[in-house]
This record gives structure tokens, C-alpha cells and sequence, in this order.
């Protein structure tokens, strides 16, 4: 059994894990979209933002 | 360095002397004629590197800190930044405590209260960067019919903005032979004209900086123009962190959508029609 049949036996057989793999799926891909751009933002603008005077001010 | 390529490049033309002499005038006309442009449009602004150039990087911001001490210290005393609000400085260079103790430095006039009448009050974070001058009547009333321009969005209504500004702030020197400027103007070979009713304004040691970092002339030019590149556009960081995430996603859509196609029609793509025909 190869991994899409898993995939399909796991997520997608039954519509009601279906519909709530694409719901969660949702939540956690934009979590994962902001937390991944928001690191990189932060290590290539290092020093240069906002949080950074701040945290230098205290 | 004209005349030299010229000379380089005549025999090879194998031109007529009388040509080669009416090709030469011509080009020394032309870069005249070039010359006179740069004059008149002022001089072309160098390219710099500015901190916040590129498609991923954000707008230093300790840089637009002391780019708003120059501004209050020393631009604000002509030009106004009629856009700007207290509030739009907080999280951008100040804390909201900061911005509402500078905000209560100001004295604005509101009203008319319930007796019909204007009063002086303390600022607020809503108020306004306070103007110089009422309108532009008075502002050129005050300076000799020169109208300081609104600083707001300075850095996007000049074309290169942004080295325009800089290279202005910093090209104040003596006109060169020949060229005098009226009393009351000063020479600035990046001003549209090369007479600009502007002294220069920005000296060593001119404003202090809170941070403690030198105020030479030139970090007061550059800061102050990251503060008015801020002020033009200060949805810039948010534009280009959501853009590059819209972007990486979008990606990934264009994919999947790609993918979704193929395998839609490939069995159409692939198919024989076999028509069988009957006599």
C-alpha cells in the first residue's frame, strides 16, 4: 500500500474526516504561512524593526 | 572626452573636413543642450543604498526616530506634515506613553465649547503634527514668497524621491563661476533651476538624537529621509511581508491548479477517436 492509498484511506474515505482534514488543514496552513514568513521578516530585517528598539530600550 | 572619440573615430569615417567640423559643432551643442537640461531639472541624484531597499526589507526603525527628531527640530520650523498624526508614530518609532507625552507638549486649538467659544487644550494622539503657518498665504507671507511644501508624501511627489531629498539636504555649495543667485535664494545644483529659497538647514551636531548616535550632517540626511519615505509610504513593511507570503502561497495554488488540469485532461488529451463508419 503505497502512501497515497494511506492518504486516501486516512484522510479521505470518510467525508466527515475529509471535510474536517481541509478545515484544520486550513487553520494550521496559515499558522504555518505567518510563522514561517514572520521568522524570516524578523532574521532579514534584524535590528531594523520596531520589537528590536524596544527590546533595546529595556 | 567628446571631441577625443570624435578625433579617435575620424579616420575610420573617412568624412570631409567641412563635415567632420559641422559634426563636431553639433555635438558640442548637443551636450550643451544636455548641460543646460541637467540645470534646468536639477542635477541627477545619485543612486543610495537605502537600508530599506529590496523587496524583503523593512524600514529601519531607529532610523525614522531620529528621522522624526530632525523633522520636529528642524524642518518643522517651515514645512508642515499635514498627514501625520501622533498616533501614527506609535509602534512605528514610539511607544503609545512616548507619543502621548510629546502629543501634550503641543497646544491645540478646539472648539467652540458650549459657550461659543475657542480654547487652547494639551494635544492628543489624534491630533495633527502641529503646522507652522495657518495656510499657504501665510507660510509664503513668511518666506518671501516661497511655499515650503508639505512634507507628508514629499518623498513620493519628487521623482527618485527619496536620493532627491538627500542629495538636496547635502548639495548646498558656492555657485560655480558664472552663475549668481538672487539675494534671498541659494545655490543647490539639485534644485530644478539650481536656485533654491531653502538655507541649508542641516549641520554637524544640528539636532540631538536621543539614542545617542552623532548627528553629522549626513546622518541627519539620511535619517531624516527614512522618516519621510516612512511618512509617504508607511504601509511599506506590511506591503512587503504580506505580499511575499500572498506570494509564496499563491505558489503553491498555481501548482495544485496546474496539476488539477493535467490530470482533468489527460484522458482527453490522450484519447484516440475512432470513428467507425458504417458503408
Amino acid at each position: 500500500m503505497g502512501l497515497a492509498d494511506t492518504f486516501y484511506n486516512v484522510f479521505v474515505k470518510r467525508n466527515s474526516v475529509y471535510v474536517a482534514t481541509i478545515i484544520v488543514g486550513a487553520f494550521a496552513g496559515e499558522r504555518m504561512v505567518h510563522s514561517i514568513g514572520d521568522s524570516l521578516w524578523e532574521s532579514n530585517n534584524k535590528g531594523k524593526l520596531y520589537k528590536h528598539m524596544l527590546e533595546e530600550k529595556q | 572626452m567628446l571631441r577625443q572619440l570624435l578625433s579617435r573615430a575620424a579616420p575610420g569615417w573617412k568624412l570631409g573636413a567641412a563635415t567632420l567640423a559641422a559634426g563636431t559643432a553639433g555635438l558640442a551643442a548637443a551636450a550643451g543642450t544636455a548641460l543646460a537640461d541637467e540645470a534646468e531639472h536639477g542635477l541627477h541624484a545619485p543612486s543610495y543604498p537605502w537600508p530599506h531597499d529590496g523587496f524583503f526589507s523593512s524600514y529601519d526603525h531607529r532610523s525614522i526616530r531620529r528621522g522624526y527628531q530632525v523633522y520636529t527640530q528642524v524642518c518643522a520650523t517651515c514645512h508642515s506634515m499635514d498627514l501625520i498624526h501622533y498616533r501614527d508614530l506609535v509602534g512605528v518609532c514610539y511607544t503609545e506613553e512616548e507619543a502621548k507625552e510629546m502629543a501634550l507638549n503641543i497646544e491645540v486649538t478646539d472648539g467652540p465649547n458650549d459657550e461659543g467659544e475657542m480654547f487652547e487644550r494639551p494635544g492628543k494622539l489624534s491630533d495633527k503634527l502641529p503646522a507652522p503657518y495657518m495656510n499657504e498665504e501665510h507660510a509664503r507671507y513668511a518666506n518671501g514668497g516661497a511655499y515650503p511644501p508639505d512634507l507628508s508624501l514629499i518623498t513620493k511627489a519628487r521623482h527618485d524621491g527619496q536620493n532627491y531629498v538627500f542629495s538636496l539636504l547635502l548639495g548646498y555649495r558656492e555657485p560655480p563661476a558664472g552663475i549668481t543667485v538672487r539675494e534671498g535664494l541659494y545655490y543647490n545644483p539639485y534644485f530644478p533651476g539650481g536656485a533654491i529659497a531653502m538655507p541649508k538647514m542641516l549641520n554637524d551636531g544640528g539636532v540631538e538624537y536621543d539614542d545617542g548616535t552623532p548627528a553629522t550632517e549626513a546622518q541627519q540626511a539620511k535619517d531624516v529621509v527614512t522618516f519621510l519615505s516612512w511618512a509617504a509610504e508607511p504601509e511599506m513593511d506590511e506591503r512587503k511581508l504580506m505580499g511575499t507570503k500572498w506570494i509564496a502561497v499563491l505558489s503553491l495554488v498555481f501548482l495544485t491548479t496546474v496539476y488539477y488540469k493535467r490530470w482533468k485532461w489527460a484522458p482527453l488529451k490522450s484519447r484516440r477517436v475512432i470513428v467507425d463508419v458504417v458503408n
